[in-house]
């Protein structure tokens, strides 16, 4: 039998695009149509691919070998009651409603608990604690915006649609799609670029390759800042595809995006700077950037982890919401991070509606402490103070720096995962579980906080538990290990339980 | 005159393979294609007299991982490499996380080398041997 679903949302980046349209053929995806290639990716091969966990395992002398679902429970349980100080980690690839059961798991375990964010947009959330975020939702820039700046991100490559949905080629209500210009700008790239290829082949034509630029700047001051209609403007280390259909790009010396910034701060409250150059880039072009950003009508920054990730960390980000709100006196400017994973907003949401705080938890005092740094995924594991780790929907075996992982190793590891990624293939207690906006239904916060449901597609396979399901399970198993232990514990003097109460 | 050693910055991140070889499956052909690679300015691969598609081992003091040299195929980048996400990336990166949680990605020095007596690992390879355990 053949279905055909619409607005459907694309499990995938933090754009959480929701029209994709898609057919399913004896509960299988055969075809889809509006996603990028690593959507398609994941929705019509990757999801039902031989890459697939489909029972339960548990690491026996070595060997990973299927159990049943309550041993596999039990033992996960029997881990974390024991452990002292276990780390709970990932969150970010599920549901909101999984990541509620997850606090509550913390708070019964006395845990840590994180999610991807530290490892992503963990500074820009620092950041804005600090001195708060001038921004708006994806909707208002798409029909509003005309100059976008892409700052030390790459969104061709990991929000693949986000350029053609909500910034420079979105046809908005106030605004006109770019697609036809940068159309035009391709093929003239491309008949210059087979124009110097003939010049080569050519016998009757002495071919003189271009001289190579010395320093890290490679574009002269085009004229297109000054076009009329929506501009890009891109800030990176490298020329990316993003940086490529930008109007104008600025190619910037590693680590120095914090001084760049703060230049242009000056540039734009008409200070003078007595340098020619800053970060590797000539004054001459921050001032046109400078104009350009003040004469705007409606601008948004972007920024990724380039800002987050480089030397500054969340000093970047604050400089930068700085400049937004240095602009917002000249002109109307927002701030917006690019959110990678498709839920990791809704995990800072769900646990700082649940604790107060968005990441970095530490519920080993019985109640939640918040401190970027220390109880952080990293530090946590860099310091080898847990005993034990939880992972569910993410892969810190590939994203988190070999040192950590070879501490995570050293103690027992549950991994909850719909497929066999690097931390599943390392883990002593192996989950499987559905495939959230594919096999189950469930909400997922957007990169600018609004919440969407993500719609269930096809059924999933036979005895998988959801991710809410399952951790549901496991924490009633946790608590009844602990009733058990304590109703088997000596019974206190009247002393010792005076000691812990004090 | 090819030279023995380049002192480069690194880059770690996305690419929109790399996108595309996470989702087919970590342990995908695409993945392994996508992932374990390092991108290098032209200038800099003839200065190693390295050819596109050779083996080269990336060192930093955090660790050290061999994987295919490929040309940045827009602009220039000059003394700068770029590996995507991946375990291979990690395997050079560092868990310094200077009090916020952000460990090191981006914007450190490593020195690239020639490795043409090297292989680059698989995964599960590469698992087992930094981390003692794999399918």
């Amino acid at each position: 039998m053949t279905t055909e679903l619409k607005s459907i949302v694309c499990p995938i980046c933090g754009c959480l695009c929701d029209d994709l349209e898609v057919t399913v053929e004896d509960n299988k995806i055969v075809k889809m149509k509006n996603g990028c290639a690593v959507c398609e990716a994941k929705m019509v091969h990757g999801y039902n691919s031989e890459e697939r966990i489909l029972k339960p395992m548990i690491r026996k002398d070595g060997t990973l070998v299927p159990v049943s679902m309550d041993e596999a429970v039990h033992k996960a349980a029997q881990i974390l009651a024991d452990a002292k100080y276990p780390l709970l980690f990932g969150w970010s690839s599920s549901t909101s409603e999984a990541q509620r059961v997850g606090v509550e798991l913390a708070e019964e375990l006395g845990s840590a608990l994180d999610n991807c964010c530290s490892v992503c947009h963990g500074p820009s959330v620092m950041a804005t604690q600090e001195i708060g975020i001038p921004t708006c939702t994806l909707g208002q820039i798409r029909h509003r915006a005309d100059l976008i700046v892409y700052w030390a991100c790459n969104p061709w490559a990991s929000h693949p649609r986000h350029v053609e949905r909500y910034t420079n080629f979105s046809e908005g209500r106030f605004e006109k799609s770019e697609w036809k210009e940068y159309i035009q700008k391709i093929k003239a790239t491309s008949g210059k670029k087979k124009l110097a290829a003939a010049a080569r082949q050519s016998h009757f034509m002495k071919y003189q390759p271009p001289p190579r630029p010395q320093t890290c700047v490679v574009d002269a001051p085009p004229q297109t800042i000054q076009k009329m209609g929506r501009k890009m403007i891109v800030f990176d280390v490298r020329k990316t595809m993003t940086a490529e259909a930008a109007d104008y790009f600025v190619q910037v010396e590693p680590n120095k995006d914090y001084e760049i910034i703060q230049a242009l701060r000056c540039l734009v409250n008409d200070q003078e700077l007595d340098v020619d150059k800053v970060g590797g880039v000539p004054v001459e072009y921050l001032k046109e950037v400078a104009d350009a950003l003040v004469n705007c009508e409606f601008g948004v920054i972007f920024f990724g982890l380039g800002l987050t990730a480089s030397a500054g960390r969340f000093r970047n980000i604050e400089i930068a919401i700085a400049l937004t709100r240095d602009l917002n006196k000249k002109t109307k400017f927002v701030i917006s991070p690019m959110r990678g994973h498709f839920n990791v907003t809704g995990a800072n949401v769900v646990f700082a509606w649940q604790t107060g705080y968005p990441y970095a938890l530490d519920f080993s005092q019985g109640y939640p402490q918040y401190n970027p740094g220390e109880n952080t995924a990293i530090d946590v594991l860099r310091r080898g103070d847990n005993d034990a780790t939880l992972v569910i929907s993410a892969d810190p075996g590939a994203h988190f720096p070999k040192a950590a992982v070879q501490n995570m190793m050293k103690h027992p590891l549950i991994t909850i995962n719909p497929d066999w990624n690097a931390i599943s293939r390392l883990g002593d207690v192996v989950f499987p579980t559905q495939w959230c906006g594919i096999e189950y239904e469930g909400t997922a916060y957007r990169m600018d906080h609004v919440p969407i449901v993500l719609r269930k597609v096809v059924e999933p396979p036979q005895g998988v538990l959801n991710d809410e399901e399952l951790l549901t399970r496991i924490l009633a198993e946790v608590r009844k290990i602990k009733a058990e232990k304590a109703a088997a514990a000596p019974p206190k003097t009247k002393c010792a339980a005076k000691v812990e109460a004090n | 005159m090819v030279d023995q050693k380049l002192r480069a910055t690194i880059i770690t991140g996305r690419t929109i393979d790399q996108g595309v070889g996470k989702e087919l499956g970590k342990g995908s052909q695409e993945y392994f294609d996508s992932a374990a690679v390092c991108f290098m300015d032209k200038v800099d691969m003839i200065k190693l007299g390295l050819r596109n598609g050779a083996n080269v081992q990336v060192t930093s003091k955090y660790g050290s991982v061999v994987v295919k040299a490929r040309k940045f195929p827009r602009g220039s980048m000059p003394g700068m490499v770029f590996i995507p996400c991946g375990l291979w990336a990690n395997a050079v990166c560092g868990d310094d996380t200077f009090s916020m949680g952000m460990p090191m990605f981006k914007g450190f020095p490593v020195d690239v080398e020639p490795a043409p007596d090297q292989t680059v690992l698989t995964l599960n390879e590469l698992l087992k041997k930094e981390f003692g355990k794999g399918m």
